[in-house]
């Protein structure tokens, strides 16, 4: 009898192991990717204005955030290729002389920071949040789900400027550019968290009555054991592609923010804050303060859209 | 009458997928005769429902029939514009499946989506596809059909809608009807009575009926003839209890031995090693070979065409007469 | 009451010992009300679905009892009580003398966890997907603590993945990567990695082809008589049913109707739904035989028939069946029955 059961399929003889990227590129995920032109575009679009911005220290020719490269003499400068453009400053100055490409480098670098930190500190709220209302459910689950369904009816941006002229008040408008780093960063994670928490609680709620979870209540692991082990891995598909189309939102919201004024101060510019100084010169002829920030977070953000919109088809296999 | 209603010949149909192309149904023949209920069965992917769709020619792209040709009463349809075709489905055709819910509109009350299907395919009247679909309603066994052909589909249990369906399909007299696992979202109960139904159907209209299913059961109790596919070809097709009493193609052999039975008692079940391979790795010669017990040299390298042994058609190199003469 | 270490031994002597498992008039009740506030507009009372109403059985050790059923009858929420998957409205579970309910036997019931386990029905969703194979069979004895150190495990979930039939290396793969039938193997695997000496399959083989189903009963039978598993099998398949248990429980609405050895049951089935249930399914060895036509369909649970629940759809129901309750006495629930109604 025992070679009975010998006796039974030893199918595929014996398994290789697979490096993950080998099994990364047999992927479903990275066929698609390839199929699509778009795609591979808006990646490398991506790819390129991160290189830039974590190079940026290298690459300026001056460091923007430091008042003592600044001099006024070279302030209004046009870009390099008209007659009284000037090296080094290729795409011209400010007002205060400051070189519009270093600036813009910097500015990219701090957009991304922002947005990267937003997308973690609003990722782990609504994950934490999801999870718990999705697992748990009745009484958690309606009260988190109500106070999403309330903030949902407030515009991001005005919870945003709620949080920051809430915490000015208590701190002071004088504060250093770390803590408004912070702040910003925390205002963008009280206004994303709710599509988060959503899109978890109703992959959880699909995961939680799925075998392998009650195999697990099986063996005795406990509620936060078997949310983390198991639960969370399998929701995490669609928070990636939430994450990423919220990384573009949560830039443009950075970059709003900085434009109202009451984001990062002039001293530490963003591209939004580019963008509000430079409006000021645009009827004055000195389009070019204003228009190659607004092309940077132009490109940016709309590479990211279009990266998250692709992940999102990629990853649901229903449009497939 | 000897031509058949339905006749097969030699089909094929391929998906292209990323990775090539997929032969799906390849080289499937049979016929169907006025009245006669035939049986396809197979395990999943063994391509029995696709047969059934590409019959309809509801097979949808990167699909399609890539040979062969399908003849509703001598006639070929494989080849007919879209158009043309869906006028000969629901007409000609009728069509049973799984889920009565995808063929059932929600938003209409049955009635009127049955005397739709009749006037859409006949001269009838209003008045008068009304008294014909009462009239189907009961003659697919709905208690108070004059009362029930205003109700929703909703307002009908799970065996009641599959009735329902049936009623349609019956709408415009077809002279086939393909039934795609027509019994196998409803409870024992219930089903026995759709088969009871279905028989009816052959012995009293004359309906051919295509039954596709994975219970060997099912085909036991309903079907006059049974074609057993694997690996989306026929290994075996012949009368239903020929086939499942004496079956003679060794996965045939293989699938009744696994099915345990009430009619008596067996210790263990047989089983077949392995599983059938994915339409990207049929292996080369008999598709069955990896796994049969009586395999020899001639089935790994060419393919065995269906001969005829008795009633049956068998796809197997063991019925040749001159491999059995030589060895 | 101490939890037993080892698989029992066969013993061929029939000495009348306690069931292993034995089941005490389990309830379970579930609220399908529409949400408050619409119930309230539309004065709408409460809906209570009675899943399982009053089921008792026992189950002797090393046997296979089976509960057979069509849709809605109750058998799969029983299966999740006993397991503890489920706390019961009512009524209570022991399993070698321990509750599953009691608080005051929580230790005891703690001991026992381990010897209980459970094959599922669906083999793609009763494994994490994002695991490989060795680490979804590691993980019971790694929550137990059964052995210490990874090559003492990695030998053990090789033993394992061999004494299923599969390969031993095949660990280091993912779920999706095997058939629906080598998963069943797989998850039978996990269930033996915890030394488990009671298995529950919640119908570990409809989702699976014939052929396949075959192979899984088959590899059930032989690891039943290789290490004395009880097993609870549920199944709506009664061919499949005669095939694997020695007795059976025939369930109807929440309750059970008939329990009877299998041999008996499908010799001399005596409630008249066991009867109309085995003369209804389609079966290969009964080509062509005469049925009886069966009538009706299964009432809805929310709203059952009073008296016995089978009233409506059964010949030899008369005024007592549509009022009163039938208890199950001699194993059928049958008021016909007792009063010796019934045709032979």
């Amino acid at each position: 009898m025992s070679a009975s059961v010998q006796d039974t399929p030893l199918l595929p003889p014996a398994p290789v192991k697979r490096s993950a990227l080998a099994r990364f590129r047999e992927s479903d995920v990275y066929a698609s990717f390839r199929r699509s032109k778009l795609a591979m575009g808006a990646f490398a679009v991506t790819l390129v204005l991160v290189l830039l911005a974590l190079a940026a220290p290298v690459i300026s020719p001056q460091n923007p955030y430091d008042p003592a490269q600044l001099e006024l003499i070279n302030s209004n400068l046009p870009p390099l290729w008209y007659a009284d453009g000037v090296a080094p400053f290729t795409l011209g100055t400010d007002d205060q002389g400051r070189d519009v490409l270093s600036a813009v480098f910097y500015g990219l670098r701090l957009s991304l920071i922002v947005g990267l930190l937003g997308v973690v500190v609003s990722g782990f709220l609504g994950i934490v949040l999801g999870l718990v209302a999705g697992y748990f459910g009745g009484f958690v689950d309606t009260l988190i789900m109500r106070i999403a369904d309330v903030q949902l009816t407030f515009p991001a941006i005005l919870i945003a400027l709620v949080v920051d002229g809430v915490a000015k008040a208590a701190v002071g408008s004088q504060m250093d550019t770390n803590a408004a780093i912070g702040l910003i960063v925390l205002s963008i994670g009280l206004s994303f968290w709710v599509q988060y928490a959503r899109t978890v609680r109703s992959s959880v709620l699909v995961e939680k009555n799925k075998d392998y979870v009650q195999a697990g209540r099986l063996i005795g692991l406990s509620s936060p054991v078997i949310m983390v082990r198991h639960v969370l891995p399998n929701v995490l598909g669609p928070v990636f592609v939430i994450a990423t189309i919220n990384l573009a939102l949560a830039i443009i919201t950075e970059a709003t923010l900085s434009f109202l004024g009451t984001g990062l101060p002039d001293s530490m510019p963003s591209l939004g804050t580019l963008i509000r100084t430079g409006n000021r010169f645009l009827f004055s002829g000195e389009w070019w303060i204003v228009a190659f920030p607004g092309l940077a977070l132009a490109g940016l953000v709309l590479a990211i859209n279009l990266l998250g919109d692709w992940l999102r088809d990629a990853l649901n296999p229903k449009l497939q | 009458m000897t031509e058949p209603v339905l006749s097969v010949r030699n089909l094929r149909v391929a998906f292209a997928g990323r990775r090539g192309t997929l032969t799906a149904i390849d080289d499937v023949s049979f016929d169907i005769a006025r009245g006669e209920i035939l049986g396809v069965v197979g395990e999943s992917g063994a391509g029995k429902s696709v047969t059934g769709s590409a019959v309809i020619g509801l097979i949808d792209p990167p699909g399609g029939i890539v040979g062969g040709q399908v003849l509703l009463k001598g006639e070929r349809i494989d080849n007919l514009p879209p158009e043309a075709l869906r006028r000969i489905r629901g007409r000609r055709i009728g069509m049973i499946f799984q889920d009565p819910l995808t063929s059932l509109n929600p938003l209409y009350r049955v009635g009127r989506q049955i005397v739709e299907t009749i006037r859409t395919h006949t001269d009838l009247s209003e008045k008068a596809a009304r008294t014909r679909a009462i009239d189907l309603l009961a003659e697919v066994g709905i208690p108070a059909p004059e009362r029930r052909i205003d109700g929703y589909p909703h307002e009908f249990s799970g065996g009641m809608r599959q009735r329902v369906v049936i009623a349609l399909a019956l709408a415009a007299e077809p002279e086939l009807i393909i039934a795609d696992e027509p019994t196998t979202a409803l409870d024992v109960s219930v089903q026995a009575q759709i088969i009871a139904l279905l028989k009816r159907l052959g012995s009293e209209r004359g309906t051919a009926v295509m039954l596709v299913t994975h219970d060997m059961g099912v085909i036991a109790e309903a079907a006059d003839r049974v074609a057993v596919m694997y690996s989306g070809r026929i290994a075996e097709i012949g009368p239903v209890r020929d086939v499942v009493q004496n079956p003679l193609h060794p996965y045939a052999k293989g699938l009744m031995g696994a099915i345990p039975t009430l009619a008596q008692e067996t210790d263990r079940l047989a089983q077949i090693p392995g599983s059938m391979p994915r339409l990207s790795d049929i292996p080369p010669g008999c598709a069955f070979n990896p796994r049969c017990p009586s395999v020899f040299g001639r089935c790994r390298v060419e393919r065995p065409d269906p001969i005829p042994v008795g009633a049956h058609r068998v796809a197997c190199h063991l019925y040749d007469r001159s491999e059995a003469s030589a060895a | 009451m101490n939890a037993p270490v080892m698989p029992p031994p066969r013993t061929g002597a029939r000495a009348p010992e306690a069931p292993y498992v034995a089941i005490e008039g389990l309830r379970r009740t579930f609220d399908v009300s529409r949400p408050w506030l619409a119930r309230v507009i539309e004065r709408q009372p409460r809906q209570i679905l009675r899943a399982v109403d009053g089921v008792s059985f026992e189950i002797r050790r090393g046997e296979t009892f089976a509960l057979v059923g069509e849709s809605g009858s109750g058998k799969s929420t029983v299966a999740r009580m006993v397991v503890g998957l489920l706390p019961p409205s009512a009524g209570d579970v022991r399993i070698t003398g321990v509750s599953m309910t009691d608080p005051r036997e929580a230790t005891a019931r703690r001991r026992l966890r381990r010897r209980i386990q459970m094959i599922f029905q669906d083999p793609y969703a009763s494994m994490n997907p994002r695991w490989r194979v060795r680490k979804i069979v590691a993980e019971p004895i790694r929550a137990f603590n059964l052995l210490q150190g990874e090559v003492a495990i990695g030998r053990r979930v090789g033993d394992l993945l061999g004494l299923v039939g599969l390969h031993p290396d095949d660990g280091v793969k993912y779920p999706h990567e095997f058939s629906g039938g080598q998963r069943q193997r797989i998850a039978i695997a996990r269930a033996l990695a915890s030394e488990a000496e009671f298995l529950v399959g919640d119908e570990p083989t409809s989702a699976l082809d014939v052929s396949v189903q075959a192979q899984i009963l088959n590899l059930m039978r032989d690891l039943q008589d290789r290490l004395g598993l009880t097993y609870l099998f549920i199944s709506h398949n009664l061919a499949v049913v005669r095939h694997m248990a020695n007795r059976i429980g025939v369930m109807y609405l929440g309750r059970v109707v008939e329990i009877a050895d299998g041999r008996e049951l499908f010799r001399a089935p005596k409630h008249p739904y066991t009867r109309m249930l085995l003369d209804a399914v389609p079966d290969i060895g009964l080509t062509g035989r005469k049925r009886i036509p069966v009538s009706g369909e299964i009432p809805n649970p929310i709203d059952p028939p009073s008296g016995c629940a089978f009233n409506p759809r059964c010949p030899f129901a008369n005024e007592r069946c549509r009022i009163e309750v039938p208890a199950l006495v001699e194993g059928v629930a049958c008021h016909a029955f007792q009063e010796r109604r019934l045709p032979a």
